[in-house]
Order: structure tokens, then C-alpha cells, then sequence
């Protein structure tokens, strides 16, 4: 399975006093890195592709398919949050289970894959615990692990690894960034780090009040910040 | 230092208030443990099958009650939960909180004129052509009116825990496609799990020491509870021994019940329905949807024909002649008086309880005071306000006093039913405001009668407006008092409603229920206005 395109065709969307504008075709089995202040739209753009918001107007595709109407289950897509990927009252097996069958009644076959996974993971061992047992980069592991073992062709990270400290960052960078290597995953990732950006991810997106402004190779990022006054600002005087 | 001696001031206060509130639940018991009646005569008691009969019924129906309203409540808290927006929502919301403030004995004669032999339902029939007629006298009417009261409050608490589920669990289930019974599995029932066992106990309390809706709808021996025993052994059979060893029975009963209380640590939060819950992706399907609306039409419908009962029975009656009746306005004046009187001693004995709270270096502090504040607050839980009544009656009795001491009595009663729910709701604002403001005030030395006008008055005019509104509301529809005080010179609203229904005059209840309804709102709305200031975004 490897990765299909998204793509927003003038997408609006009104929060509160804000009305965004979407417009934006993301190529498939890309890792973007969307960017931009408190408030921009970023989680929102994510909520519109995974299916939990509904425009106002315009269209979602995947793969050139029309799905703006399409249940977040039916879609070809994982999203990670922040936090609370997981059910707390529900084992690390039991949370990635229900990724495979919804009502966690898992076949042989699923058990067999979902301890590939585990191994795969680095998890093995802990399938047992519960989520408050866990670290919290362990708990964010474990909500790949499931998206790995859905294998959606479309995966969304919104902030996953903003409540970590920088080392255990780096590895969890590292492992999306593998696990698009392998898998070829059509990859939008949240952060509010230039440095996450330029450790992994092919493009940027930057956004401001409700619209995308650029698109960009990550090493071009400064560069344009000279031509983008709102760039300039968000990434702040250059540090020497 | 002045610092210092401010805050032993304080503590004084809260020590006084204790005290007196210890002294006033204290001196009817220890009147009740005095008149415990010689071994003789308490075996009699205890030998009489029907007394250990109306125990096991007391118990039953309130085990029956909490069944039946957690059964009901849960399906509407799940739909209400689940659909986020549709019309009429809001007023869906407000009709749930209304039968917590409404007084028992104007609930009871609208569930009497929907499900009544003479009501709705029984009309509907005979238009029908039927010859059916509902009996609700005994247990069925019993079950009717608790779960009317506490239905919504089972709402209140699981919709209060339904509305902690992180938002990211309703958009996982989701995009994982989950089906409703998997949500239910899952996500719904893990919440709800937590706080039905304490909301049950909560609500089995409530109808263990039920009193009003027993006395009305009982009907008769066959359904009476314990409450409703002592108030006949002390007003009727004339036998304070008896009353007593009653009186010692329901101690016990809601002395466990309590226990289990504390154990389960209770969601003492009266619980609430957001107005906007998180928007849900899972209420699409065709049965899901039929499963909701059913639900939250049945819902509309229990709760507001009794209301729309009272409003057309009580439309019915000759409102001109009743208003200004001698005696109904001498029973509104009494009741006004009574409420204010009850209202104000509430607040005073709250606001002294929450003294200790504020530390010495302008923070808040937990010790041994607050603790024993926090108790004391729901003692009367523990001691229902009939026996404490009993208490008191046994011990006026013998010296004839009763008639002077009634008003007073009745007041101090009311006033420690009302504590539970003053102390809860100013208990949370007094300690927020003290947790941002405490530093401040204790550095620029704002206290006293400055510290209240400046600082707690304008921050807590609304949890203020809301306890007095409560507690006012509470005396005002109070019948467990007054029953056993009540007489030609001292009469309520409630107590004349009762007389009224007692000797057949039912269009002058259902008018005199219009009149209490009508003074009930106009409080509440009263309440929810003082507070409402702009507030800072």
C-alpha cells in the first residue's frame, strides 16, 4: 500500500468570527509538515481531511475521489492527536485490536499481526498494561502502532509529540519518519518546531488566520521568510 | 498582629456555627434517646409486624425507585449527549433542572392530574371508550413521583460524566468505525460505570427518607414508609414511644446508606448538561436516531405534563376568590416570612462554616475545621428533617410550649435541610475566589465588611442568589415540618394546600399549587437574573 494524493478544492470553513479557505493538493506518499501560530487553522485543516468537521463548501479528494461527504471511517485515513489516542480503561493490546476490528473480537490472523506489530514497535511485552502504565512517548508508540496495522494510505499527526522532551522527540521523528519510508503513507504532520520540519519533512505548509500562504521545500523555509512578512514573524529573528 | 487575630475571628465564627448546629441536630436526638421507652414497651414495638413491614417497604420502593430512574435516565443521558444540536435542546435542558426546585406536594398533585383516576390518561381512556381507570394510590404512585424527581438528576450526573470522555474518543470511535453497541462498550458505558454506583446511592437516599410524595400517594398501610409512620405514631396515634423507636429504625437506615455514601465518594456536584456537548459523528444511523428521539420525547413528555397538570387544574380554580381568602393570605404571609427567616439563618450558617477556609497566609488550607465543616454540612442527610421534627416534638410536648416554639422550630428544620445544597453551592465559589484573591487581600489587609463588599459580594453575587434561591425555595414548599407543627395559628402554604387536599376541596389545592409554582419561578428566575453580569471572554 503506498500513498494517494489529498486534496482540498476551495474548502471553507467558518470558525467562530474566522472564515478559512482551504486550496491545497497534497502529492501522494509526500511527508508534509504544516506550520503556522496558535489558531491558523492547522487542526482544522487536519479535522476537515480526517472527516470529523464538515465544510461549508467546496470538495475533499482522495486519490481524485470525491469523499467531502464520507464518514471518518470510511475514509482512507489514521489521524494522531496530541493526546488521548488511546482508551485509558482498555489494555495497549485491546487499543490496537479495535484498530483492526472495530468491536475488538480479533481472528487468529489479526493476533498473529498484531504481535508483528508489537515487535516491529518495540512494544512487545507490553500488551498487557494499560495506557496510565505507560510513558507518554510508549503511549504515543502504541497509537502508531495501530495506525501502522490499519494501514491507511493517508496518515495525520496533529502535535503528537509536543508534550515530549527533545530526545524521546528525535526518536518518535525518526520513527515516522521510517515508517513513511517503509510504508509510503501520504503524511501530514502539525508542529509548531522548524526544526521537526527540517528533520523530516519533504514540504512545508505554512498557514496564517485561515489560509495556506506557502508551500515550500523545507531548506527554503528562511528564504522565504524574507519575500513573507508573516513567515518572518512566526519563526522569529534567526538564531546565531 | 492583625493578621493573626483576623483569622482566629474566623475560626470563631466557624467553631459558634459548629456548635450551634451541632447543638440544634444534637438536643432533639438526645430528646428522642431520653423518651426511648421502657424495655416493655419497646418490644411491643419491635414485636409489631406492620412496624417491620413498613421498613421492608421503605427500602423497597426506594431500591424500586432508583432502578426504575436509572433506567430511564440512562438512555435519555446517552441521546442527549449524542445529539448536540437539535431544536428545542435548550428548553429540553431547562425543563430537566426544574423538578429538583420544585416542592414535592405541587409535583405530586401534577403527576395526580396526568396519571390520577380522575386524569389525564384516565380521561383519554373514557374518550376512547375504555373502562379502564389508573390507580396510582401505593406503590405505582410512589414509583411515578421519585422518578420524576430523580430521573433528572441521574441525567444530570451522567451527562456530567459523559461530558469528561475526552474528545478525541468520540473522533477515534469514529474514524475506527466503531457500530453504537461498540461505542456503548467502549466508550459510553466505561464513563457512566463510574458514577452509577454513587448517583444510585445518592438517589436511594433521597427516597429512603422520602416524605411528601409517601403521604400523599401512599394511601394507606399498605404503603407507608418510616418517615411517614413516625409523623402518624406522633400527630395521630398520639404514642411518642413508638415514634421513637421508628425514628431509630430510619436512623439506621440512612446511617448505612451514608456510609456507602462516603465509600463510594459520591458526585456531590448536583451534576449538569452542557448546553453544547462535543459534536458527535455517530448519530447518523436510522436506529440510533429512532433509539434517541424515542427517548427524549418520552423524557419531554414525563416531565412536563405533570407541569402543564398544575398550570390547567390550577387555571381551573376560582384563583380571584382564593387569593384573597383570609386564610390564604395569612398562610402566604406566614410562608414568606418563614422562607426568609430560614433562608437568611441558611446563608449566615454557610458563610460562618466557610470561614476556615480562609488560611492565615492567604491561601486556602484543609484542616481539621474545614473537615468537620464539610460533615457537618450534610448531617441532616444523615438525620432527616422529620426526625429531627420528632425529636423536637417530644421534647416541647410535655411543657405545652409547642405553639410558641412551632414557628421557630419549623425555621431551624428548614434551614438545616437547606445546608447540604447552600454549602455545596457556595463551598466551591468561596474557595475559588479565595485561591485567586486570598494573597492579595491578606497583603493589602482587605477583610471584614470592606473584603465583602469589594471583593466576595461582587464575585459571588450568583452563587449567592442561587443558595439563597434554594434554600428559600426548599422552606417554601416544605410540608415534613410543618406537618408536625402545624396548627389553626400557624399555617404554611403547603400545610393549607394539605388541609385543602385532606378534606376533598381538591380545585382549592390545585389553585393553591398554581400560587406555589408561581412563587417557586419567580425565584428561580430571580436568582439566575442577580448574577448575571457580562463576563470576561
Amino acid at each position: 500500500m503506498t500513498g494517494i494524493s489529498v486534496t482540498l478544492e476551495r474548502t471553507i470553513f467558518r470558525y467562530e468570527e474566522l472564515e478559512m479557505l482551504f486550496d491545497i493538493h497534497f502529492e501522494p506518499g509526500n511527508l508534509y509538515a504544516i506550520m503556522g501560530p496558535s489558531g491558523a487553522g492547522k487542526s482544522t485543516l487536519l479535522n476537515l481531511v480526517a472527516g470529523f468537521e464538515s465544510p461549508l463548501s467546496g470538495r475533499i479528494l482522495f486519490d481524485g475521489q470525491d469523499m467531502t461527504g464520507t464518514g471518518p471511517d470510511r475514509r482512507p485515513v489514521s489521524m494522531i492527536f496530541q493526546e488521548n489516542n488511546l482508551f485509558a480503561h482498555l489494555t495497549v493490546w485491546t487499543n490496537i485490536a479495535i484498530g483492526v476490528k472495530p468491536d475488538g473480537r480479533t481472528t487468529a490472523e489479526d493476533d498473529r499481526r498484531i504481535h508483528e506489530v508489537l515487535e516491529r514497535t518495540g512494544l512487545a511485552g507490553l500488551e498487557h498494561r494499560l495506557p496510565g502504565e505507560l510513558s507518554g512517548g510508549q503511549r504515543q508508540r502504541v497509537a502508531l502502532a495501530r495506525a501502522l496495522l490499519r494501514n491507511r494510505p493517508v496518515m495525520l499527526l496533529d502535535e503528537p509529540f509536543a508534550a515530549l522532551g527533545p530526545a524521546l522527540r528525535h526518536d518518535m521523528l525518526d520513527f515516522v519518519a521510517e515508517i513513511h519510508r517503509d510504508k509510503g503513507f501520504t503524511t501530514i504532520m502539525v508542529t509548531h518546531l522548524p526544526e521537526d520540519a527540517l528533520a523530516i519533512a519533504e514540504q512545508v505548509v505554512f498557514m496564517d488566520e485561515g489560509h495556506i500562504l506557502a508551500c515550500t521545500r523545507p531548506a527554503d523555509m528562511h528564504a522565504l521568510a524574507q519575500q513573507l512578512p508573516q513567515l518572518a514573524r512566526y519563526l522569529g529573528p534567526p538564531s546565531t | 498582629m492583625n493578621g493573626s487575630a483576623g483569622i482566629s475571628a474566623a475560626a470563631l465564627a466557624a467553631a459558634m456555627a459548629l456548635a450551634a448546629m451541632l447543638g440544634l441536630v444534637a438536643a432533639p436526638l438526645a430528646g428522642l434517646l431520653l423518651a426511648i421507652p421502657g424495655s416493655g414497651a419497646a418490644a411491643d414495638v419491635i414485636g409489631d409486624p406492620y412496624v417491620w413491614h413498613v421498613a421492608r417497604f421503605t427500602v423497597w420502593q426506594a431500591f424500586l425507585s432508583t432502578l426504575l430512574s436509572a433506567l430511564f435516565a440512562i438512555p435519555v443521558a446517552r441521546a442527549l449527549a449524542r445529539r448536540a444540536i437539535f431544536p428545542g435542546r435548550a428548553l429540553l435542558v431547562r425543563l430537566l433542572s426544574l423538578p429538583l426546585a420544585l416542592p414535592q406536594l405541587v409535583a405530586v398533585l401534577g403527576i395526580l392530574s396526568v396519571w390520577g383516576s380522575n386524569g389525564w390518561l384516565a380521561r383519554a381512556a373514557t374518550a376512547a371508550g375504555s373502562g379502564w381507570r389508573p390507580d396510582v394510590y401505593g406503590l405505582i404512585g410512589i414509583l411515578l413521583a421519585h422518578v420524576f424527581f430523580n430521573m433528572p438528576l441521574m441525567v444530570r450526573l451522567i451527562s456530567a460524566a459523559l461530558e469528561r470522555v475526552p474528545g478525541e474518543y468520540w473522533r477515534l470511535s469514529a474514524q475506527l468505525g466503531m457500530p453504537p453497541r461498540t461505542i456503548w462498550r467502549l466508550v459510553e458505558w466505561p464513563a457512566i460505570r463510574g458514577v452509577l454506583p454513587g448517583a444510585a446511592a445518592l438517589v436511594f437516599m433521597l427516597c429512603a427518607t422520602s416524605y411528601t410524595v409517601v403521604l400523599v400517594l401512599g394511601g394507606g398501610p399498605g404503603a407507608s414508609t418510616l418517615e411517614v409512620a413516625i409523623y402518624e405514631a406522633l400527630r395521630f396515634e398520639f404514642d411518642p414511644p413508638r415514634a421513637v423507636i421508628l425514628a431509630m429504625l430510619q436512623l439506621a437506615i440512612t446511617a448505612t446508606v451514608f456510609l456507602v455514601l462516603r465509600r463510594l465518594a459520591v458526585p456531590m456536584e448536583t451534576g449538569f448538561i452542557p448546553q453544547t456537548p462535543f459534536p458527535r459523528l455517530d448519530g447518523d444511523r436510522a436506529g440510533v436516531r429512532l433509539h434517541d428521539v424515542f427517548w427524549l420525547l418520552t423524557a419531554a413528555a414525563y416531565i412536563s405534563t405533570p407541569l402543564a397538570g398544575i398550570v390547567f387544574s390550577g387555571l381551573g380554580a376560582d384563583l380571584l376568590r382564593l387569593t384573597t381568602e383570609t386564610a390564604v393570605q395569612a398562610a402566604l404571609l406566614t410562608s414568606l416570612m418563614l422562607a426568609t427567616t430560614t433562608s437568611l439563618f441558611a446563608l449566615l450558617m454557610t458563610w460562618a462554616l466557610l470561614q476556615p477556609l480562609r488560611g492565615s497566609r492567604g491561601g486556602t488550607t484543609e484542616n481539621p475545621l474545614t473537615r468537620t465543616a464539610d460533615l457537618a454540612a450534610s448531617l441532616v442527610l444523615i438525620v432527616p428533617p422529620v426526625i429531627l421534627g420528632a425529636g423536637w416534638f417530644v421534647i416541647l410536648m410535655p411543657g405545652g410550649s409547642m405553639e410558641w416554639f412551632a414557628p421557630a422550630v419549623v425555621a431551624v428544620i428548614n434551614a438545616l435541610m437547606s445546608l447540604p445544597f447552600t454549602w455545596r453551592v457556595l463551598q466551591p465559589a468561596f474557595r475559588d475566589v479565595q485561591q485567586r484573591h486570598g494573597r492579595l487581600c491578606a497583603q493589602l489587609g482587605i477583610r471584614g465588611l470592606a473584603r465583602l463588599r469589594l471583593v466576595d459580594w461582587p464575585l459571588m453575587r450568583r452563587p449567592i442568589g442561587l443558595a439563597a434561591a434554594l434554600s428559600l425555595a426548599l422552606s417554601l414548599g416544605d410540608l415534613g415540618a410543618i406537618a408536625l407543627f402545624g396548627s389553626e395559628n400557624f399555617r404554611t402554604l403547603p400545610w393549607l394546600l394539605y388541609q385543602r387536599l385532606g378534606s376533598y376541596r381538591t380545585d382549592d389545592a390545585a389553585g393553591l399549587a398554581l400560587v406555589l409554582l408561581g412563587l417557586i419561578m419567580i425565584l428561580m428566575i430571580l436568582a439566575e437574573t442577580t448574577g448575571r453580569r457580562k463576563r470576561a471572554p
